[in-house]
Parts: structure tokens; C-alpha cells; sequence
């Protein structure tokens, strides 16, 4: 299994070389337009801060008044039955319903559990590997005016389940032998 | 549907704050993840801003394009219902390119102009064909090469190696679309004949009268 971690390692300097040394062949002012494109992402960033302050309080009073651990000790039961961390389950809960919202959710899940526990590796596989189904089904169906969505959502929140059980079992084979 | 939850976490903290005794820790928890949400930002910042330049550079030198061609051949497999002149297929292409790179800004617009493309070819307007099924799945598994923010919040965290996760992410997310793709193509199949095709009419003129009533 050192393989993917080796990947993992890899990732991000190939992927930087790659577009580096395609864009110096092709004769593309690397820096120039590199930072040019850096600059939309501020305007990206400040616009979501608005909603992180919202969500960030939300999370923070419901984990300091010990809601959380309400809701984390309801489902044990079903979270046991898929074999899921019941720590993660609030997760499990919100990704596909805000992008935003899950992405407060997981910042407090790593500073509570720690990124190199198995939860906050967990946590992040999880996150990793979905979406806000919710978010795009009704942006992209209102767009058009699609009103019946027949087995879409069905499909979706299984490949959703399938990635959420994926995500414990591969944490499980790499970070715990 | 965030309006309740958002509003459902604060009350629902409250009360067992008070019950719990904790409403010290819960006004520190106020003022102090307010105060977080900023942090997270700023650092976010930094990943993005690195990561759009980057793309931008891509997107100059046609590499995004490139990677687009490479993936013409699965659209064929996906989406049998798209003729091969149809411009829904290369407003398909870009949009999972865009979503693969993390270009999610951009990935929308594609995306908005493939529902409409695909719109087109669809014969029930209020009703999904299998094709848009097949693409809105696709889009609601993450696939998604490097995912920027996760990596971010990991270094604030203070992991000692944020991007290990990078390959386990892979594997889930890959298992996800596979899953996604071979449940829509069976339940779309199970579906096609039988109910669907013989309430087909109805369900037609159910949506023009509906259509009517909105424009009027």
C-alpha cells in the first residue's frame, strides 16, 4: 500500500510541472498569466466569507454545548451498521446538502479529532470524494426547468453511500497496518 | 433548506447548552469560531490563489483543451442518446474537465450550457432524459484531481502531511462514479420500458398544462 502513498506525495509537484512546462513550449508567459489567474481567486474567497462566519458559529455552539455528541451518540446504531466512525456521520449528513456548511464542518472535525487521526483522515477522504448533490441537482434542474428527476437522486446518494463506505475501508487498509 | 438547518444547529445548541450547563463554553465557542471563519479564509486564499494561476496557465497553452479531446471517446459510451454533431457533448467534456482540475467556477457555465444542449435532445421537457440523468450523476460524484481546500484545511490543522490523502480520495471517488454510472444505466434501462414509456403521454400533457399555468 506504499504505492498510494507515493502517489500522494506526487501528486501536486507533477501536476505543477506539467502545466509549467506544456505552457513554456506552447510559448505562454508563465508568470505573467499565472498571476493574472491568481487574482480571481480573491473575489471567490471573499465572497464565501459571509457564509463561513454563519456556518463557523452554527458548528462551533453546536459542538460546545454538547449537541454533538447528542446527535454522534443517536447514530451509533446505523453508523455501525456501514461499519462508519460515528464521529463522521454528522458529515455524512450535511455534504450533500451545503458545500460550504461541510467545509466549516470538516475544518472543526480536523482541529477536534487531529488531521492524522483516523477520523480526520477519514473525514477527508469523505469529503474528498463527494459532492453537494442536493446544490447541483437544483441548480442545474431549475436552470433548464426539469421538474421530475426520476432515479437521478437515487443514483447519485448511492454512489455517494459507496464512496463514504470506500473512504473507512481504504483509511483502514493504508493508515492502520 | 439552509435556512432550517442553520437556524435547527444554533436553537438545538442553545438548549442543550443550558441543559448542559455549558453556556460559558458556548459564548466562548461564539466568539471564537467567528474569528475562525476569518483564519480559514485567509489560509484558503493562499491554496486558491495558486491553484487558478496555475490553471490559468493550463487553460493558455490548450492543455485543458487537450485533456478534453482525451476524454471524447467516454462520451460516446456515457451518453448514447447525444448525436455526434451535437455541440452537448463538448459543453459536457469541458465541464468535467473543469471539475476534474478544480476549476469550479468555470465548471458551472459548462455545465448550465450542457443541461441546455442536452435539454434540447430531450423529447419530455419537465422530465430528465437518460442522458441528463447520466450527467447530472457524473456531476454529483467529486472527481476531482487535486481538491485544493481539503489540503488547506489540513495544513491549518496542523497535519504532517496534508496531501496524504491525495490516493485514498482517488480510490473512493473513483469507486463513487463507478457506482453513480452503473446504477443510472441499469435503473434507466429497468425504467425505460413498461411505466415510464406508457405514462409518457399523460406525463406530457400533465407538464404542457403545468407550462401553461406558470406562463399565464
Amino acid at each position: 500500500m506504499n504505492i498510494i502513498r507515493l502517489v500522494s506525495d506526487y501528486a501536486i509537484p507533477v501536476i505543477i510541472l506539467l502545466i509549467l512546462i506544456t505552457g513554456l513550449c506552447r510559448n505562454v508567459k508563465v508568470y505573467d498569466i499565472f498571476v493574472e489567474g491568481a487574482k480571481d481567486s480573491i473575489t471567490t474567497v471573499v465572497r464565501i466569507i459571509p457564509t463561513l462566519v454563519g456556518l463557523f458559529v452554527a458548528i462551533g455552539v453546536f459542538r460546545a454545548s454538547g449537541a454533538m455528541d447528542l446527535l454522534v451518540f443517536a447514530v451509533r446504531p446505523i453508523a455501525r451498521l456501514f461499519n462508519i466512525p460515528s464521529e463522521v456521520i454528522p458529515l455524512v449528513l450535511l455534504r450533500p446538502v451545503s458545500g460550504s456548511a461541510s467545509l466549516a464542518l470538516v475544518s472543526d472535525m480536523l482541529k477536534t479529532f487531529g488531521p492524522d487521526s483516523f477520523i480526520g483522515r477519514v473525514v477527508s477522504a469523505i469529503v474528498g470524494s463527494s459532492e453537494t448533490i442536493f446544490y447541483v441537482l437544483t441548480v442545474y434542474c431549475g436552470a433548464v426547468g426539469i421538474k421530475r428527476i426520476r432515479h437521478t437522486l437515487l443514483a447519485a446518494l448511492m454512489a455517494s453511500g459507496v464512496g463514504t463506505v470506500v473512504s473507512v475501508w481504504i483509511c483502514t487498509l493504508i493508515f492502520r497496518s | 433548506m439552509m435556512n432550517y438547518i442553520w437556524f435547527g444547529m444554533l436553537i438545538f445548541g442553545f438548549i442543550t447548552g443550558i441543559i448542559n450547563g455549558r453556556m460559558d463554553e458556548v459564548t466562548n465557542a461564539i466568539i471564537a469560531s467567528a474569528s475562525d471563519a476569518i483564519k480559514l479564509s485567509i489560509n484558503l486564499l493562499g491554496i486558491m490563489c495558486l491553484w487558478t494561476g496555475l490553471m490559468k496557465i493550463a487553460n493558455e497553452s490548450g492543455l485543458v483543451k487537450n485533456i478534453a479531446s482525451l476524454m471524447k471517446p467516454f462520451i460516446k459510451v456515457l451518453f448514447p442518446g447525444i448525436p455526434s454533431n451535437s455541440p452537448a457533448a463538448g459543453a459536457i467534456v469541458m465541464n468535467l474537465v473543469a471539475n476534474i482540475l478544480g476549476l469550479g467556477n468555470a465548471a458551472t457555465p459548462f455545465g448550465l450550457k450542457a443541461m441546455e444542449e442536452l435539454q434540447k435532445l430531450n423529447p419530455r421537457k419537465h422530465t430528465v432524459s437518460n442522458d441528463i440523468s447520466m450527467f447530472l450523476v457524473i456531476n454529483t460524484a467529486s472527481l476531482q484531481l487535486i481538491p485544493t481546500s481539503l489540503i488547506a484545511l489540513r495544513a491549518e490543522a496542523g497535519s504532517a502531511n496534508p496531501v496524504e490523502i491525495i490516493g485514498c480520495i482517488w480510490i473512493a471517488s473513483a469507486c463513487a462514479a463507478i457506482t453513480g454510472v452503473i446504477a443510472t444505466k441499469i435503473l434507466s434501462s429497468t425504467r425505460k420500458t413498461g411505466k415510464s414509456r406508457k405514462g409518457a403521454k399523460k406525463i406530457e400533457r400533465a407538464a404542457k398544462n403545468e407550462y401553461y399555468k406558470i406562463s399565464v
